[in-house]
Order: C-alpha cells, then structure tokens, then sequence
C-alpha cells in the first residue's frame, strides 16, 4: 500500500511498488489526462509535477513518489479557470491531435515556474518533449504569450 | 438466419474494404432528400448532418475522423456555411458506423485517408447544411403563412423581410424536421462564404489543454480487464508455442490467450501487470524463411529490381530508351528510400465487449466503417450485432486505417464474454507491428543533346508496394497505380510537372515480407526526393540555375509553376542569401493539390568518415560522403495551392507540422531489418525532431478555385528535396539515400 498526494489530495493505492506512477494515474485513480507515449521517458507524454519540478511518470516508480506532491494536468488550472499556459495554449489554438500536450502544458508550466521569461536557448533545451504533429512552431510562440501575461501562485503546494 | 447474417456480413466486409482502398464508391450519397431514412431521436434533427435544439445551439454530424488535421472544424465550417447558423453555438457530434449502416449509410464515407476527408465530402455536407437551412425557413414561413421566398435566415434567426418578424432556428427546428427535405438545393458560390474560407480556431481545442479530450485509450468500462499483446516480430510468421504456466500466479493475470494464427496476449487488473506478465511469458515463434531476411538482402534485392527487363509503366512519353541511347551526355543517379515508421503519440488501441449476441468496439480509427468490418468478421457476428464508438486519434498517419489491433481485441474478448477489455499496444509493439513507409531505390537517367537541351528522362523505382500486400484487388494487372504519386500523365491526383519529350517512368515491383503501408505522404515522399533532387542534379550538368532550369520545363503545367515561383519570391532566389547561407528548392503535385518548398540552410562541418549504414537503400552509384556536418535550417518557405481553403490558419498549421514530419524522417528516420524484424523498437533507435531543431516555416497559401485539393499530406514530400538540394549547394554533395543520419549528418 503506498499513500500518494495527487493535486493536493491523499489517495492510498494497492500496487506493486515497481508500478510506474503513470499507471498508477491512469489505471488506479482514473487520472486520464497524463499520456503513455513510450514507457522510457523519451516522449515526455507523461509529465506530471513531483514537488513542482516536471517528471516523467512513465518510467518513475510508485515507491519514489510517497508522501511527494504529484501534480497532473487534472490539477494545473485549479487555481482557477485556465492556467496561463493553458490560456496561452487556448488563444494561439495549439494543439492538432492533441495527444502530446497534456505533458507539453505540464513541461512548460515547469519551466515557466523556474524561468518566468525564458529565452529561444532556453526553451530548446528545457523543453524536449516530442509532439508527432509538429505543433513545436505554436508551442514556442504560445510560451512566450505565457510569459507575458504570467500571473503569481499559479503553482500548485 | 446464419445464412443471411452471413451474406450480410461478408457483403459489407467487402464494400468496406473496397472504401479502405478510397475508389470511387458506388453508392449514391444523399443530403437527406427525400427517402432517405431520418432518425427519430430528440431535439429536433433537421436532416442527417444538422440537430438543433431548443436553446439554438447546434450539433453537426462529422463522420470523418479527426486526429489533429482540422477536418472536424472544416467541415463544420462547410456545413454551418449553408446552415447561415451561428458559429458560436457550432458543436460537432459523431455518428457511429452502425449508424450509418442502420441509416443506408446516410453519411457516405467514413474514411479519413489520402487527404480526402473536406475535399471528397465538402458538396454533400454543404448541401446537407443547405437543406437545413431552407426546411427552418419554411417551418418560419408555414407559422408565419407567409412565402419562403419573402424570408431571410442568418446568425441562426430567420426574417420575415416585409414585416420584420423575426424568429430563431431553436423555435422552428420541430416543426423544421417534419418537413418534407427538398429536392433542390444550389449552394454558395464561395467568394460570397462568411464561415468558411475564414481562419477560425477548431472546435476541439478547449477539451485537449485540460487533459478531458477523449481518446479510446482513455475508455473505462465498468469490470474492465486490461491487455498486453505481442505478435511474431518476423511478419507472417505463427505462434508454436507459450508457456502459460509460467505467468499464470502473476498478480493481476487473468488469462494468457493466443490471438489469431501469430500473437499471443495477456489480460489482467492493470496494463502494467499484462504487460509485464507478457515480458516473462515464454513464447516460440514459427518465423519462417524470412527471419533470414536483413536490410542488405533487401537492398541486393532492389538493386537487382533496376536493372529487370520486366516493370509496370506509370508515365511513358516518347522513346526515353532510344533518346538516352543516343544522348551527347548522359547523367544517371541511383537514390534509396527506407522504411519509416508512423510512431503516432497515442500507441494504438482498441477496447472491445463481446457477448453471444453483441459486439461493441471503442477506439480510434481513420475508417470506422472498415472497423465495425473487423468487429463482425472477428466476432463472427453480423454487422447489425456490432458497433464501433468513435474518438478522437492521437496521430493517424495512416496508420490508423487499418484494423488489425481492432481485430485482435476483438479475438482477445471473444475469450473472456462479458467482461470488457482494453487492449493497448506497448511502444515496442507498435514499432514492431508496424506497416511501414515501403522501401524502395530509384535509377534516373537524364539525356542531353548537342545544344544542351533535356530531351529525355528514365526513372526506374524498384521496390516495395503497398496494394500488392495490403489491396491486391487495386492492382492494375499487377501494377501498381499509387506506386507512381506526383508522376502520373495526368488525372486530378498527382500529374507529373515536366515537359520533357522522351518519358520512361516505370516500376519493377519487390515485396519484401515486412509488411507496408500508407505513411501521411505515402509514395510522394520517396518520388518527389528521387525526381526533385536528380532535376537539381540535371540543372548542375546543364550549368542552369536550378529554378530557371525547371521553369523551362514547366511552362505547360502553371499551378505547378506558380508554387514554385512563390517560395522562389518570398525565399529571395536570385537574391544574394546571407553569409554562409544556401538555398533549395522543390515542387510536387500531390492529393490534388499543387505544393512547393524552398530552404535556407548553412551546414557546419566535421571530418567524420562516413558510417552509413546499410539499409538497403543505398544505392551502388552512391559515392561516399565525407561527413560530421551539421545542417541548420534557418527558414523554409513552404506553399499549397489546394483549390480552396476552408481554414487558413488550419491549412498554415498543417503545412508547419508536416514539414516536422517530413524532415523527421529525412534526418532521424529509417527502419531497418535484422533477423527478419524491425530492429528500431522505442524513440530511443527511431528518434523524432524536437523543438530545438524546427525551423521557422513560412506558409503561403495560395487557393487558386476550380478544384478542392488535400491539405494533411501534400506538403510534407517537398521539405525534404528542398534540403537537400540547399545541402548540395552549400557543400557540392549529393546525397541520394535517407536517412541523414547514415552519412552522420545531424541537425545543428
């Protein structure tokens, strides 16, 4: 049994403690905005917050995460309707098929977080999730639409 | 009864797969004229394709299958047009292909390929939008006891011009649908379109930031089971044995069962207990002959194909043969194109129920009538029994046409009745069970005269089909006609752009045994590079400028020319490019439209000795490369001329992305064979650009009128050309196979 903290309330699950935590999301609580792309973090479909700092939850044990703060794109806009990223996402239209964003919003919301206003360099080497459709042209333009018009505690405890 | 259900069966088996092949269809499509079955169901629908309810907001029936392509917001955007309704209260809702079976297949065709989805279906859904709109102007003007022909509809409110009444689409959408359709219905000319023609945002976006879009991976059903399968890695090879024993006290293993002849499965509680299970399971496979089969026997098998007496003619002009025989100077090159993965985001999947007198299918397809075929067929039900539910794709590509993982989910519930189960493909899976961008090597022969002058071409494809492995009743007496994409005489499709006297275009068809199929682009991508790169190869032996010297060919096909000509412009050709930067350009006609690319590059290099790797499409002409360098594109132009654009910024969205795809393949792609399987199993062998490489893509959208051409597909074939001819200006190497990364060529 392990006791995990996800947008900001307690669940206990009853799963190996191998069981990456992207199933455990899924499969155990229903959370089914975080993507499976490629079970080895590469794709970067999975990414959710630990304590604020974006990780990929298909290659992350269960056991690693007790008692941490999960965050999932279920919990980002909490705070409020849309979070900025979202918003930003909503005004430039990004997204085509739509598969890979849930974990490109939750990258860039990370990187948003940790660098308010982040230059091209730094978005390309923050920001290395793979999007099949080819929205990246979108994506770079909607983060720095984000950075402009970032509000504070946006970030989820 | 079996008997009927039978012939029921096998009869739309049959039609569904013809449909898959995207033939015309034989069947009438109708914009609910009369006699056509109406659904009976609350609020209001008016005909197949509108409802209205009483509030004014509207749901429009999409059939096509949307995965990130716009299609959905396109077509909305036709019917909505006719309708004069408000944009604002647009919501799109989706018919299931039992619907469509159960309605005489009211919303024609469901299939989402080749580009087609606005273009082959944009005069019935706006006639369907059309009729809509003048049933709730007589339900007005019946109420009113007033002329039709006195009344105005817009904005979904409908005016009684010489009283000034006025009323909404909600208060009449009742007595609306009632009406008898009408019989004729002349539609807009498009100049005057208010909805359509306009850069509006999709519909499906809102629901794709927040996590809650619904893709068939994310289906739960109450007491749902969880799989894992794995097929024989050598295609066509057979299950002999597994030892389920050894996995049977697994926690969470419900059942080890065999699928079909060549795979095997494991349900569980979870995904990832199947999944592992699956990794522990003992399986011995019957591979075959073909586990022989590496990317260098294939590649002696091709080249041997250049050379054969014997090969299908897709474009023959001329004597190319006896012009070449005779040429003052002759050049000739030998080009390779592998095989490419699809790797959509979303893994495929599909989660069936199965009991003994129905069959129900939720997943994600680009044909959803060819996976309620697959549902009957495997589940041995007839086609009334069965249902497909539709979501959203998280990538398509062309993968999602077919229904293989469809079938096995359906195999794998018919062993568990009553219990549902998500059957879900690992990454590994869907790379090793792929169908695959065919293979193929290509030797093109140019003439020259005395003077100079181009007076003959021969291009030689050998390799892989498509149809011959996945429709063989498509082929032409053997040949196969999609073989020859963007090279073709003539037709609506792909004409060949070149006036050249003397034209030999033909394929000497070899079917390795992995199997191939339609790759978003599909045969356009490999033939614009072979016949783009080698025109660039003949201007350098003629001593022409590489755009002067097609435009000289060109003067008989002015679409083609005229996208040319605009990347030409807008990339500044003629003009003095920066310091370091080179340029390159490309045209294609593909899926009707008229497209055109041109680059900038600068390339940074290394002394690294060339590793390539033998894929099997390196040609023997190819000389070696000295490698190391690094390319960095700083711009490229791309642009379509699709006849009409239903949504510009969509149309700009999908040129941007599918020029990711394209160059993808062109830098990272390439899957290669070894003991008869797909070596690349994850994005850790089979790597996909990243945003720290994607160029600034300037689109120029050009619609010219007359025609309705694709917009998904056509533009991806010349972003690779066009890089690779700006790679020969900048450093005087040729390169005719893909992928770079052979050559040890990387992005900067």
């Amino acid at each position: 049994m392990a006791r995990l903290k996800v947008n900001g309330r307690a669940h206990d699950v009853d799963v190996d403690p191998e069981t990456p935590l992207l199933w455990v999301l899924r499969d155990t609580l229903g959370l089914l905005g975080t993507k499976y792309g490629c079970g080895i973090a590469q794709c970067g479909a999975c990414t959710v917050h630990i304590d604020g700092a974006p990780r990929r939850s298909c290659a992350l044990p269960v056991s690693a995460v007790a008692d941490k703060h999960i965050t999932t794109i279920e919990g980002l806009g909490r705070n409020g309707p849309l979070h900025p990223v979202q918003q930003a996402w909503l005004d430039l239209d990004v997204p085509q098929c739509g598969y890979c964003q849930s974990g490109m919003i939750m990258a860039v919301a990370a990187l948003l977080e940790e660098k308010p206003h982040p230059s091209d360099a730094e978005i390309d080497a923050a920001i290395t999730n793979i999007c099949r459709c080819g929205t990246y042209q979108r994506i770079r333009a909607a983060i720095h639409a984000a950075a402009g018009r970032r509000v504070s505690g946006a970030r989820l405890p | 009864m079996n008997h009927v259900a039978n012939i029921d069966r096998r009869s739309f088996v049959a039609s569904a797969a013809a449909l898959g092949g995207g033939f015309a269809l034989g069947f009438e499509i109708p914009f609910g004229g009369s006699g056509v079955a109406r659904a009976q169901d609350r609020p209001p629908e008016i005909n197949a394709w509108v409802v209205i309810r009483p509030d004014d907001s509207v749901a429009i029936r999409i059939a096509r299958a949307e995965m990130g392509q716009g299609t959905l917001t396109g077509l909305a955007q036709l019917v909505a047009e006719e309708l004069e309704c408000d944009w604002s209260k647009v919501t799109a809702d989706h018919p299931t292909p039992g619907q469509n079976v159960a309605r005489k297949r009211v919303w024609g065709d469901f299939s989402t390929t080749g580009s087609r989805g606005i273009r082959e279906s944009n005069e019935y859904v706006r006639k369907g939008g059309a009729a809509a709109r003048m049933m709730l102007v007589q339900a007005a003007a019946n109420a009113w006891k007033v002329p039709a022909a006195e009344c105005t509809a817009e904005n979904s409110v409908i005016t009684h011009k010489p009283s000034g009444r006025t009323t909404s689409y909600g208060n009449v959408a009742e007595a609306a649908a009632k009406l008898e359709p009408p019989t004729d219905v002349t539609l807009k000319d498009p100049k005057d379109w208010k909805i359509a023609g306009k850069p509006l945002k999709r519909l499906d976006t809102p629901d794709k930031l927040t996590g809650k879009a619904p893709y068939s991976i994310d289906v739960r059903l109450p007491g749902m089971l969880y799989a894992a399968v794995k097929a024989c890695p050598v295609h066509g090879g057979k299950v002999k044995s597994f030892d389920a024993a050894k996995i049977a006290g697994n926690k969470g293993v419900k059942h080890v069962v065999q699928v079909g002849e060549s795979a095997v499965g494991v349900v569980a509680d979870s995904w990832w207990q199947a999944k592992t299970a699956l990794e522990a399971l003992p399986i011995a496979w019957d591979e075959g002959e073909n586990a022989k089969v590496t990317s260098a026997s294939i590649g002696e098998v091709l080249k041997a194909g250049l050379d054969a007496e014997q090969a299908f003619v897709g474009n023959q002009k001329g004597d190319a043969k006896a012009a070449i025989a005779g040429a003052a100077k002759k050049v000739e090159a030998i080009y390779g194109y592998p095989y490419q993965a699809h790797a959509c985001m979303e893994p495929l999947n599909a989660t069936a129920l199965y009991t003994a007198d129905k069959c129900e299918v939720w997943t994600g397809s680009q044909n959803a009538e060819a996976a309620l075929a697959a549902t009957s067929e495997a589940s041995g039900l007839p086609v009334a029994k069965c249902d497909v539910h539709k979501f959203l794709l998280g990538g398509g590509f062309g993968r999602r046409g077919r229904t293989d993982y469809v079938t096995q989910a359906v195999l794998i519930a018919k062993q568990v009745p009553g219990t549902p189960v998500k059957l879900l493909w690992s990454r590994e899976e869907d790379m090793t069970q792929d169908t695959y961008h065919p293979i193929t090597q290509c030797r093109l022969t140019g003439a020259f005269d005395a003077n100079g002058n181009l007076t003959g071409l021969h291009m030689r494809i050998s390799g892989q089909s498509i149809l011959a492995t996945l429709a063989p009743a498509r082929l032409q007496n053997g040949r196969d006609p999609a073989t020859f994409q963007g090279l073709n005489p003539g037709g609506t499709e792909g004409v060949f752009g070149y006036d050249i006297p003397n034209l030999l275009i033909d394929h000497a068809m070899r079917n390795p045994h992995v199997t191939p199929g339609f790759w978003r682009g599909v045969n356009n991508n490999q033939n614009a590079i072979y016949l783009e790169s080698f025109v660039d190869e003949l201007a350098e032996a003629a001593g022409q400028d590489p755009l002067e010297f097609r435009r000289k060919l060109m003067a008989k096909y002015p679409k083609h020319l005229a996208v040319l000509n605009a990347v030409a412009e807008k990339i500044g050709w003629g003009q003095p490019a920066p310091q370091g930067v080179y340029r390159g350009l490309a045209q294609q006609m593909a899926y009707g439209s008229y497209v055109a690319a041109a680059a900038e590059i600068s390339v940074t290099g290394g002394n690294e000795r060339d590793e390539t790797v033998a894929r099997g499409t390196k040609g023997a002409a190819e000389s070696s490369v000295t490698s190391g360098n690094k390319i960095k594109i700083h711009r490229i132009v791309a642009a379509t001329d699709p006849g009409h654009a239903v949504n510009p910024a969509q149309i700009e969205r999908q040129v941007a992305g599918s020029m990711v795809y394209g160059l993808t393949a062109l830098f990272k792609g390439g899957c290669t064979v070894k003991d008869g399987r797909i070596e690349q199993q994850n994005f850790d062998s089979y790597d996909i650009m990243r945003i720290a490489e994607m160029p600034k893509v300037e689109t120029i959208i050009m619609p010219s009128g007359g025609f309705w051409g694709g917009v998904g597909e056509p533009t991806i074939c010349v972003a690779a050309p066009a890089v690779l001819n700006a790679y020969f200006a900048a450093t005087g190497q040729r390169i005719r196979s893909v992928p770079l990364r052979d050559h040890n060529i990387s992005f900067a």
